[in-house]
């Protein structure tokens, strides 16, 4: 069984859609898991850089530059390292550790935002600096005070941010290095898609893993989906 | 525009859903409602260790044979509390009860506990269970170790490897329990691990991963490992390696489970902690441990330490005398 890798992908699809449609509680589980903790890393981490991203684009301060190439640079931040650091962040005996929140979801969430604050910094921000000045100049002669500027600024690009976001939250729901690390892997508190992927193929249950690896795959079809609609829409 | 506006709201009605649903399946699939709030608001709380938890580091063979699994199941009828099961392999296991990130450690490694405990960081040990390692290979047996004693069999295999490129071995590499048996059949037939062993050539591979892992690992590159006996059961039909190697007092395998100390780490769940080990000493769950793996795999993957003291070596009161 384990030596036939055709034969594992073909009954791997058809497990996925025997699990997804029977609705199998411990997929349906993690699966649900893995959503609520990516969407709360996203949007949790969406509301802390967008308003970076629009300082950075209209403010000039020293040492921007090299926060920009700093930004660039942490697109490809390793996620165990995040794990590591994370890890001895919130563990007992590191600055957090009062907390209580490593091997927990929340725990995982954090972990989460750092991987992606940068990508949605990083990308916000040269959409902004890419807009047609005359746009910047319109909204200001048209008398907008500072918080009016900014929203409507943000109408301006708000594809690109939905794009974004949409990237960052695959980004997220798709790593294993931190999820391990700073979760634990708990079965029933900490364990999601990427990890139980992991887990099931060492335990040599091809066929659930690729089930879930399906799930994770149509979970970026879907997403991809509600982008592609929310852009044709806007066009 | 007013469209937008919905599909915002809508979206976030759908995150509230989730922020709800989840934490009642953040504890477990009972989904008992007043396990539920640490995940949620562990931000504000600040308290460490909510009771109704209890976190156990634990080696990865007492996890990938399923027979935590079971004894959770067992525990978890009769009292309120969520056990947090974290696999780990004995190294990072220690690893986390010395940062107090945990309640309670299951382990198998007597030296490295016994420091453990010196250290102050672990007390009250109970042996619970005990099984054999076993040196596994390929059929064809390419150093011909079959049958002999473990240190003649990695002389053998040691030996054969600077000759002939079949003979290979896979290790753990990850400092768990079962490396560190490895480690000591090595010190026990003469060779300096560190010097001699390790890194010492393509024919010794470092895999770093589970017992579950490493047995696959062996299995695809036909290569020797060392295995405790519970996990290459459960493995067995999954891969084609037999046991090669069975015999010798070095091969004893005993699982050990001690709660981190409470002076040391005031937060950790002492009460519980204490409550899990007794119960696993217990007559009751000895049997069950005895039996497990008995229907499917034909034989138990695990034996009871109760009334077996003398064959483990270990003091009496270790495996029969529940924490007071």
């Amino acid at each position: 069984m384990w030596r036939c890798g055709v034969n594992e992908i073909v009954d791997g699809f058809l497990t996925a859609i025997y699990l997804i449609v029977t609705l199998n509680p411990e997929v349906y589980e993690v699966t649900l898991r893995s959503l609520y903790i990516t969407f709360s890393a996203t949007i949790l981490a969406s509301i802390i850089s967008i308003p970076i991203a629009l300082f950075m684009a209209f403010r000039t301060f020293p040492g921007k530059r090299i926060i920009i190439n700093l930004v660039h640079t942490l697109y490809a931040l390793p996620t165990v390292l995040i794990g590591l650091v994370v890890f001895l962040m919130l563990s007992r005996q590191g600055p957090f550790g009062f907390l209580g929140l490593l091997f927990t979801p929340g725990g995982m969430i954090i972990g989460q935002m750092l991987l992606v604050i940068p990508i949605i910094i990083g990308l916000t921000y040269s959409a902004l600096i890419a807009l047609d000045p005359i746009i910047k100049d319109t909204i200001i002669s048209l008398g907008a005070n500072y918080f009016q500027f900014m929203v409507s600024i943000l109408k301006e690009i708000r594809f690109v941010v939905y794009a974004t976001v949409a990237m960052a939250f695959g980004r997220a729901i798709s790593e294993v290095g931190a999820a391990i690390m700073i979760g634990g892997n708990i079965k029933g508190y900490t364990r999601v898609l990427t990890t139980s992927i992991a887990l099931e193929t060492s335990m040599g249950n091809i066929e659930l893993s690729m089930a879930l690896g399906i799930i994770l795959l149509l979970i970026a079809l879907v997403l991809n989906f509600v982008m592609t609609s929310i852009r044709r829409e806007g066009e | 525009m007013l469209d937008r506006k919905l599909v915002l709201a809508a979206l976030v009605l759908i995150a509230a859903v989730f922020l709800c649903g989840c934490t009642s399946d953040g504890g477990d699939d009972t989904g008992t409602e007043a396990t539920t709030v640490a995940p949620t608001a562990p931000m504000e709380s600040g308290t460490p260790a909510t009771p109704e938890f209890l976190k156990i580091a634990t080696t990865t063979s007492l996890d990938n044979t399923g027979l935590l699994e079971t004894l959770k199941e067992e525990f978890e009828k009769d009292h309120d509390v969520t056990l947090q099961i974290i696999a780990a392999g004995t190294g990072k296991a220690l690893e986390y009860g010395e940062r107090g990130d945990v309640d309670v450690l299951m382990v198998h490694d007597r030296a490295r506990e016994d420091i453990f405990m010196d250290n102050g960081y672990g007390i009250n040990r109970r042996v619970f269970a005990y099984n054999y390692f076993m040196i596994v290979g390929p059929e064809s047996d390419p150093a011909g170790i079959a049958g002999m004693t473990p240190e003649d069999a990695f002389i053998a295999i040691y030996e054969g490897a600077q000759t002939n490129p079949e003979v290979v071995m896979v290790s753990r590499g990850d400092n768990s329990g079962t490396h560190a048996e490895e480690k000591a059949i090595w010190t026990s037939a003469g060779y300096n691990y560190t010097s001699e062993i390790a890194g010492s050539g393509d024919w010794y591979v470092e895999g770093g991963q589970g017992m579950g892992a490493t047995l696959q690992m062996a299995n695809e590159l036909q290569a020797y490992t060392v295995s405790d006996s519970g996990t290459y059961l459960a493995y067995q039909g999954d891969i084609e390696l037999v046991p090669l190697v069975e015999e010798g007092d070095i091969l004893l395998n005993i699982y050990g489970a001690m709660m981190i100390n409470p002076e040391k780490f005031s937060y950790v769940n002492a009460e519980m902690a204490k409550e899990w080990i007794n119960f696993l000493i217990t007559p009751a769950t000895q049997e069950i441990i005895a039996d497990f793996g008995v229907e499917e795999y034909g034989q138990p993957l695990f034996f009871p330490a109760l009334g077996n003291y003398e064959i483990l070596g270990v003091p009496q009161e270790e495996t029969e005398q529940p924490i007071p």
